[in-house]
């Protein structure tokens, strides 16, 4: 890489070059069928926003029921249940259990960073006016639309919708007869994730091909935002790893529709009654192919988030991010340990005992880029001159909970603890910490962030300090307990923990499980008052309100419908931040030409 | 920096690569995950059932098998031609060949036609067992492949003759093509000659 | 302002972390021992690094609060510390990856001596475990075989040697105070071979710890540990109760 800009505008893009197309002024082009990135980001991000609430609603019933087992749910119960009096049948609660995880994890995180940020970021980052394939970008949000229609359709067919566990492990999965669940709902989540790998290929293709060959002049591979760096890595491991899912989805639905039995073994019965199959398959072999994706998409989940915080803590501390190039480097590793790890979620499976080792062996390895990402991060902080507007304090609230998260995450790769937590509360504490604690707070963050960007408006501080403080409070309340639970051999995904003798003296961190989750809830309400309200009334945003140095902030908020006037030429990396060069001004845009003559050698170029 | 309208037709990246062959290369990445998938499935069940699925690959047409093999490979060929036609510029040659691979492609998908018809008429179905399963998946999802690449092939030759149809979008049906090509080789030995 | 809702928070959060302590339910079995001795060792280093970690965050964020006239430091690398804190912590990982090999092949992998363990037969199904001893003959799937639903008698201070089978889908047999839990196969080629003990008597829950069905959550079992005599009388009277065979030597005679 060059560091004169000069050299890089002989080979780059003539495509850049391109003067803006006129804004389209029908208004299905520009607000339903739009191709501009900024606004498909938008879409992606208001529809995972609502199924946020979706997922949050379904979470909200099943600590009803595990509060109190069976009992009528005030004022919903009988409209819901007529027949039963206002409580949930069993197969309600796994459904629940299902469907919640299905849409937390597709249609909920991983749309909001990827989809969301993704879109909205990549393009405005790497100095493009879009993105590589605009019109498929297009088509990848709509199918993603498609897709959370059928998931929700499934919640009111016949059956209710899959009751699998949102790992939907054959032979439950596949048998009708197992679950009632597993009849058409289970068929519309099958369609449903088929769908999510189109459009998240179409999605990853766009941003692969947007980073690697879309750049400005001038912006290197080592001076790209973590972000995009991170939203690089996530690309790579959707791309790979969501097509080897769905070979594996198109297996299960023959499975169901074609009588093929590649995950079920022969001899079956189901209440005394022999399962007609060929057989010969493997039940096994399903959850390799899906941990195969299952575990990348755990990092699609959290790497993004990442990214966001590595993006946040420097502008609020003003102060570069400490180690860039280890930054990177962790990212990279952690993408290519998370495609040999995934087996980790199988250690009691019936998995080869010694095949394990090796799994825990690597797992072991991945805590590691992990852990460098927190230290760098805490010493981003240090000798900073922090402030403490809400998006610091996600990112802050992020790298705490990231931390507690990842400390849990040791227990399970171990292979003998995890004899005892596998498949309880322990599990679920872990990965609410790293999935919400983790990306929640960060997309929180983001959208706090950039939401001058977006809209052209800040969102209220005091709102937003509020929801912070009472989404924090009360998401420890919920799932710290859950660790004490989970190692006393609280089980997940069942109905009524008070089945058990020895889980009976645990109901009351149960209730004061689902109290915290209710406030929570309800904090989030705050939360979406503030996202709607600033959208038409908020303060209106300056430029670069935030004070901050990658691309998106050197033009006006909002951004405008083709990005830059003209395409900026790069000088230097994304954290100058208090350095010399900027004189009184503590920080120096990645566009901003050289003025000042006696800038020190790191202004122009990459870190060192 | 100012713009042509001659830059608009070729959007070359900072690697120096055209987005559309970039994005093709990509696209192909995740295919060949798929296909992974597939065969990966397949080599673990095969080796926890070798006795009834090597028994059961036995019942397939393997002259039928070695002769789609044979036209496939062909057609990669007539693509290949197809290529260096546009590159030239002789688009007479490139709808020659164009029609040529249209017309290896459908005979592959005959010969498909009739070894699924002579295995169905012996009531070899998908839930026969495993193999089968495997059988009729894979070559299944491979044969829409072929016929994706049919209907590409069919509107490219469509509009051989436009200007709008640069090199490019050629070269990048044959890798697309010659992708489909190589699953195939890897299918047949498979599921064919164990 | 937020600064002390943000300390305050986290110093809560600090707090129940060590209250929660390594809570544990009454191990009664000799690799719950180790598995044990595991989860405390973990839990002692995960918390010196939660102390750490979570100190050094709060006390950055008091310490270097915007303040008038004060500018960050322009810091960025430093190869030093990157690498100490790459090599340290990988160091540990390491050796905790090594130091748990034996519990697990304990667990998992070396199976006691076939001769000198009780063995027992346990198929799952929804939403019940089937369990069988062998009988008098000592051959499993023959006519003295007792079974028993969802009740595991076992003795105190013995191997047992299980055979676990599913017959519909996936379960998990889970048995918390003897930090046992394996997942259960369907199909007659997927049996798994698992064993335990058990070092005091008592009565104990059997639970499916994988998603089965709607009657998951109600899937459980008890586990009764006895003394060898206890067990040896109980196994005696079981087989006396069983009804005999009957083969009296005459049928329904005709013109009686």
């Amino acid at each position: 890489m060059t560091n004169d800009p000069q050299a890089n505008q002989v080979v780059r893009a003539p495509i850049h070059d391109e003067p803006p197309h006129p804004e389209p002024t029908s208004f299905w082009r520009r607000w339903v069928f739009s191709t501009n990135h900024k606004m498909i980001g938008k879409q992606y991000m208001m529809t995972s926003i609502f199924f946020l609430f979706v997922g949050g609603f379904l979470a909200m019933l099943m600590r009803w029921q595990l509060a109190y087992p069976w009992a009528e749910i005030p004022l919903i119960g009988k409209l819901l249940f007529p027949d039963s009096g206002g409580s949930m049948p069993p197969e309600f609660y796994i459904m629940l259990v299902t469907l919640h995880g299905t849409i937390m994890v597709f249609f909920v995180v991983a749309p909001l960073l990827v989809g969301g940020f993704g879109n909205f970021l990549i393009p405005l980052q790497v100095g493009a006016r879009d993105m590589a394939f605009p019109v498929l970008n297009m088509i990848s949000y709509w199918v993603f639309f498609l897709s959370g229609a059928v998931v929700l359709t499934s919640l009111f067919v016949t059956g209710g919708g899959a009751a699998g566990g949102w790992t939907v492990y054959p032979p439950l999965s596949v048998l009708k007869e197992a679950v009632p669940g597993s009849g058409l709902g289970m068929d519309l989540w099958i369609l449903a994730l088929g769908l999510m790998w189109v459009a998240l290929t179409l999605g990853s293709l766009n941003f692969l091909a947007t980073i690697i060959n879309m750049r400005a002049p001038g912006m290197s591979w080592f001076r790209l935002p973590l972000l995009t760096w991170a939203q690089f890595v996530v690309a790579v491991l959707l791309l790979l790893s969501f097509p080897v899912a769905a070979a594996g989805l198109i297996m299960m639905e023959a499975d169901r529709l074609i009588g093929t039995s590649f995950f079920l073994a022969h001899g079956l019965e189901i209440a005394d009654m022999a399962v007609e199959a060929a057989g010969g398959g493997s039940a096994i072999l399903w959850q390799h192919i899906f941990w195969f994706l299952g575990h990348p998409e755990v990092y699609v989940l959290i790497l993004p988030a990442m990214g966001i915080v590595s993006e946040i803590l420097p502008v609020f501390s003003r102060k570069p991010i400490f180690g860039y190039k280890a930054m990177v480097v962790a990212m990279v590793s952690i993408m290519g340990l998370g495609f040999i790890v995934w087996a980790h979620h199988m250690f009691q499976a019936g998995l080869n005992p010694l095949m394990a080792m090796a799994f825990m062996t690597a797992t072991m390895m991945i805590a590691l880029p992990s852990g460098v990402k927190v230290f760098n991060w805490l010493a981003t902080l240090w000798r900073g001159s922090l402030r403490f507007e809400t998006p610091m304090l996600f990112a802050l609230a992020f790298v705490s909970l990231f931390i507690i998260g990842g400390l849990t995450g040791i227990f399970m790769a171990a292979l003998p603890v995890d004899i005892h937590i596998h498949d309880t509360y322990f599990i679920i504490a872990h990965f609410h910490y790293i999935v919400f604690g983790g990306s929640i707070f960060a997309i929180f963050g983001a959208i706090h962030f950039w939401f001058p960007k977006m809209f052209g408006r800040l969102m209220s501080e005091s709102a937003g300090k509020i929801h912070f403080a009472l989404t924090f409070l009360s998401f420890n309340a919920v799932f710290f307990p859950m660790h004490m639970l989970g190692s006393q051999g609280h089980l997940r995904r069942i109905a009524d923990p008070t089945v058990y003798d020895y889980l009976r003296p645990m109901q009351d961190w149960n209730v004061f499980i689902t109290l915290s989750a209710f406030v929570l809830g309800a904090a989030q309400l705050i939360f979406l008052w503030n996202f709607v309200w600033s959208i038409f009334r908020g303060k209106r945003a300056e430029a670069n309100p935030w004070r901050a140095n990658t691309l998106e902030w050197s033009i006006a908020s909002p951004a405008p419908s083709h990005n830059f006037e003209e395409i900026p030429t790069v000088h230097r990396w994304p954290y100058e931040y208090s350095s010399n060069g900027g004189g009184e001004r503590d920080w120096i845009e990645q566009a901003e030409p050289i003025t000042v003559e006696a800038s020190g050698p790191v202004e122009e170029g990459e870190p060192a | 920096m100012s713009s042509t309208g001659a830059h608009r037709l070729l959007p070359i990246g900072v690697t120096g690569i055209d987005n559309r062959k970039l994005g093709m290369w990509i696209f192909l990445a995740s295919e060949v995950m798929l296909f992974a998938g597939l065969i990966g499935s397949f080599v673990n069940l095969r080796a926890a059932n070798l006795v009834m699925m090597t028994e059961a690959a036995g019942l397939l047409n393997r002259p039928l098998g070695a002769l789609n093999t044979f036209i496939l490979i062909t057609s990669s060929l007539t693509m290949a031609l197809a290529v260096g036609a546009i590159q030239r510029g002789n688009r007479e040659r490139l709808r020659l060949f164009l029609l040529l691979t249209i017309i290896l492609a459908l005979a592959f998908m005959g010969v498909k036609a009739v070894e699924y018809g002579q295995k169905f008429s012996h009531h070899y179905t998908a839930h026969t067992n495993l193999f089968f399963s495997f059988y009729f998946i894979m070559t299944g999802i491979h044969a829409f492949h072929v016929l994706v690449g049919v209907i590409v092939l069919s509107v490219v030759l469509a509009k051989a003759n436009s200007q709008k149809m640069d090199a490019l979008v050629v070269e990048n049906v044959g890798l697309y093509w010659h992708f489909v090509d190589v699953v195939w080789i890897f299918l047949f030995p498979l599921l064919y000659l164990t | 302002m937020s600064v002390v809702t943000f300390g305050v928070a986290l110093f809560c959060s600090f707090g129940t972390a060590l209250a929660g302590g390594p809570w544990l339910p009454e191990n009664v079995s000799t690799i719950g021992e180790d598995i044990d001795h595991l989860y405390r060792v973990i839990f002692v280093i995960t918390t010196i690094m939660f102390v750490l970690t979570q100190g050094v965050l709060v006390f950055f964020i008091f310490r270097y609060r915007q303040r008038p006239g004060r500018r960050a430091a322009y810091v960025h690398d430093n190869a030093t510390v990157e690498t100490v804190w790459t090599v340290v912590p990988g160091i540990i990982l390491l050796v905790l990856a090594v130091y748990q090999w034996n519990a697990w092949a304990d667990a998992k992998i070396r199976a006691p001596d076939s001769d000198e363990a009780i063995r027992v037969e346990i198929l799952a199904q929804q939403f019940e475990w089937n369990i069988r001893y062998p009988g008098p003959d000592g051959v499993f799937d023959t006519q003295d075989d007792l079974t028993m639903k969802n009740q595991l008698y076992i003795p105190r201070g013995k191997p047992v040697l299980v055979q676990l089978r599913a017959l519909d889908v996936i379960h998990s047999f889970f048995l918390p105070n003897l930090r046992v839990k394996q997942d259960v196969l369907p199909g007659p080629r997927n049996t798994i071979l698992l064993w335990f003990d058990a070092n005091k008597s008592g009565t104990y829950e059997i639970a499916c710890a994988e998603l089965c069905g709607l009657g998951h959550y109600r899937m459980r079992g008890q586990l009764f540990v006895y003394t060898p005599e206890e067990f040896e009388t109980w196994l005696e009277n079981k087989y006396k109760a069983k009804t005999p065979p009957a083969d009296w030597g005459w049928g329904w005679e005709d013109g009686v």
